[in-house]
């Protein structure tokens, strides 16, 4: 009985694993193909120029709002806890790289999934549900060059605009909390951020940062959307799984990057 | 790249011993059709028979286990990715939901194929699809978007879509269903009229009998992986097979029983089982 039990587990586990290497592999296939129809984007501008738009310009209102109260709350956290040490000058300097090594970069990454690539995965789940993209290979329309490749593009573009965004307006509601409401020096606030962060390690480190987590979230919004089963609830779950997914790899590609970047592991 | 296409032919689709399968359960075996150039012919069956598998298949979007379909003398799964879309633009289709691309215009839809693989003028591609869209009536819909449209009205623009590059050939994927009384004689006489007038070959895929038959030169009966029975429909009405005869008039009990296969019903009421 017992032994019984042990080989259906076994069993069960070796099926999800084969099914989740099969997936994996079919997803590295599919970026492959994706790499392959960049090219064609490149020569039709206005394919991309519209994704952007999609992708990037209507993420910006909630990286806007996030970027001012996560850079609010975060001088409100530092001033009481720097003023301990009488260091409350430093808030500024502490909130800039604060920001633009880490929030800006992973916050935006987290937004970006739940906002643009929840949607990317939704738009390409419905297209293959509504055979939109049968229609187009029938009309001998490469989907991927046409549909995937402008969007994959897109995001990869949009992320380090949107990071970028949010750590800019992180300081801007940093200022507003520590200089204009607690009165700390605003001399102090900016010199001593125009003198501790580099732009080398901190600001081109969050860029970088934000460009990969560019390129993995819209590579599993559209992985998974393409590979949709194509019911309602085959795209639920896409979108679903998009977010999941893509937050998850961005908090784990935030460690590796991080100590890359500044560790010694 | 040189890509010739076989026009004198009398066989347009050729599909010699054709095997499909979906994991365990087998769709095709063996079935053999000659689709004539010219012809509109209907693959009939009930539905989950295969029908559309077959049109995909022939369209080179699924893969058979094993057997031949031959397009204008190409091996449809034997062409490069190149040739196998050179071959398709000479293939319109018509799918079952319309596929209408839903962020583009009707004007947008229909223009689509002409701006992807043709570098006519701005003028020329709007007379072209002025006079597709003209050629199914909706000449006066260019301008709405495809949630605007009735599902009679999105396949209408999607038959103008298929057939604005002037194939050789048009698959229809159930054209009538869902559609009302006036929609489906529009559709219908647009079937016909379009195969005619642009000398096309016209596959049509449906379960809907008087409409189909009212049209077809030739039908191909499907059940159970094989083609049962082909001829003209007024072959097939005289069938002797009890299976063409039950579904061509549409009897509810026969060859396809009416229940589904379950143990003894006095078994089942009284919770008894073999």
């Amino acid at each position: 009985m017992l032994s019984n039990t042990v080989q259906y587990l076994i069993h069960a586990f070796w099926h999800v694993l084969e099914h989740a290497f099969q997936r994996l592999g079919r997803s590295h296939i599919f970026l492959f193909h994706i790499i392959l129809g960049i090219p064609s984007v490149l020569v039709r501008p206005l394919l991309l120029t519209k994704q952007i738009y999609m992708v990037g310009v209507l993420s910006l209102i909630i990286i806007i709002v996030s970027g001012m109260f996560v850079g609010g709350v975060l001088a409100l956290q530092l001033y009481y806890e720097l003023l301990k040490f009488g260091a409350e000058n430093s808030l500024g300097v502490l909130n800039a790289i604060s920001l633009v090594r880490e929030l800006g970069p992973v916050v935006s990454g987290l937004l970006f999934s739940g906002r643009a690539c929840s949607a990317l995965a939704a738009e390409i789940g419905l297209m293959k549900a509504t055979e939109q993209l049968s229609g187009m290979e029938m009309m001998a329309i490469d989907p991927i060059k046409r549909v995937i490749a402008p969007r994959f593009m897109a995001g990869i573009i949009s992320m380090p605009i949107l990071a970028i965004t949010f750590s800019t307006l992180g300081i801007i509601g940093g200022h507003l909390i520590g200089v204009d409401l607690l009165g700390i020096d605003e001399g102090a606030f900016w010199s001593q951020m125009q003198d501790k962060v580099s732009f080398s390690s901190d600001v081109m480190n969050g860029v970088i940062k934000s460009i990969a987590f560019g390129f993995v979230a819209t590579w599993i919004a559209l992985y998974q959307g393409y590979d949709a089963v194509p019911t309602s609830e085959g795209v639920s779950r896409a979108t679903t799984k998009t977010v999941v997914y893509a937050s998850l790899a961005i908090l784990a590609l935030d460690f590796v990057l991080t100590a890359l970047m500044y560790g010694e592991i | 790249m040189s890509f010739k296409i076989d026009e004198t032919s009398d066989i347009l689709i050729e599909i010699r011993d054709l095997h499909f399968s979906r994991g365990e359960r087998k769709i095709f075996d063996g079935v053999d059709i000659d689709i004539r150039r010219g012809c509109v012919t209907a693959i009939m069956g009930p539905s989950g028979t295969g029908k559309t598998t077959l049109l995909k298949l022939i369209g080179g979007q699924l893969q058979p286990d094993s057997g031949t379909i031959k397009v204008a003398g190409h091996d449809v799964h034997k062409l490069s990715r190149a040739k196998l879309y050179k071959l398709r633009q000479k293939m319109g289709m018509l799918f079952q939901s319309g596929a209408l691309l839903t962020d583009l215009s009707v004007f947008d839809n229909v223009a689509y194929p002409l701006r992807e693989h043709t570098k006519l003028k701005k003028s020329m591609i709007r007379d072209i699809v002025l006079t597709k869209l003209h050629a199914v009536g909706l000449r006066g819909a260019r301008d709405l978007m495809p949630s605007e449209l009735s599902g009679g009205m999105s396949r209408r623009v999607a038959m103008a879509r298929s057939i604005v590059l002037d194939p050789m050939m048009i698959m229809y994927d159930e054209p009538f269903t869902g559609q009302d009384p006036i929609s489906m004689g529009v559709l219908v006489q647009l079937i016909r009229l379009l195969n005619d007038a642009l000398g096309m070959t016209s596959v049509v895929v449906s379960h809907d009998v008087k409409e189909t038959a009212a049209i077809s030169d030739e039908i191909c009966v499907l059940s159970e992986g094989k083609i049962i029975e082909h001829g003209t429909p007024e072959q097939l009405k005289k069938s002797t097979s009890q299976w063409v005869q039950q579904f061509m008039y549409g009897m509810p009990d026969g060859p396809v029983p009416f229940q589904f296969p379950a143990v003894d019903y006095a078994q089942d009421l009284y919770g008894v089982h073999s």
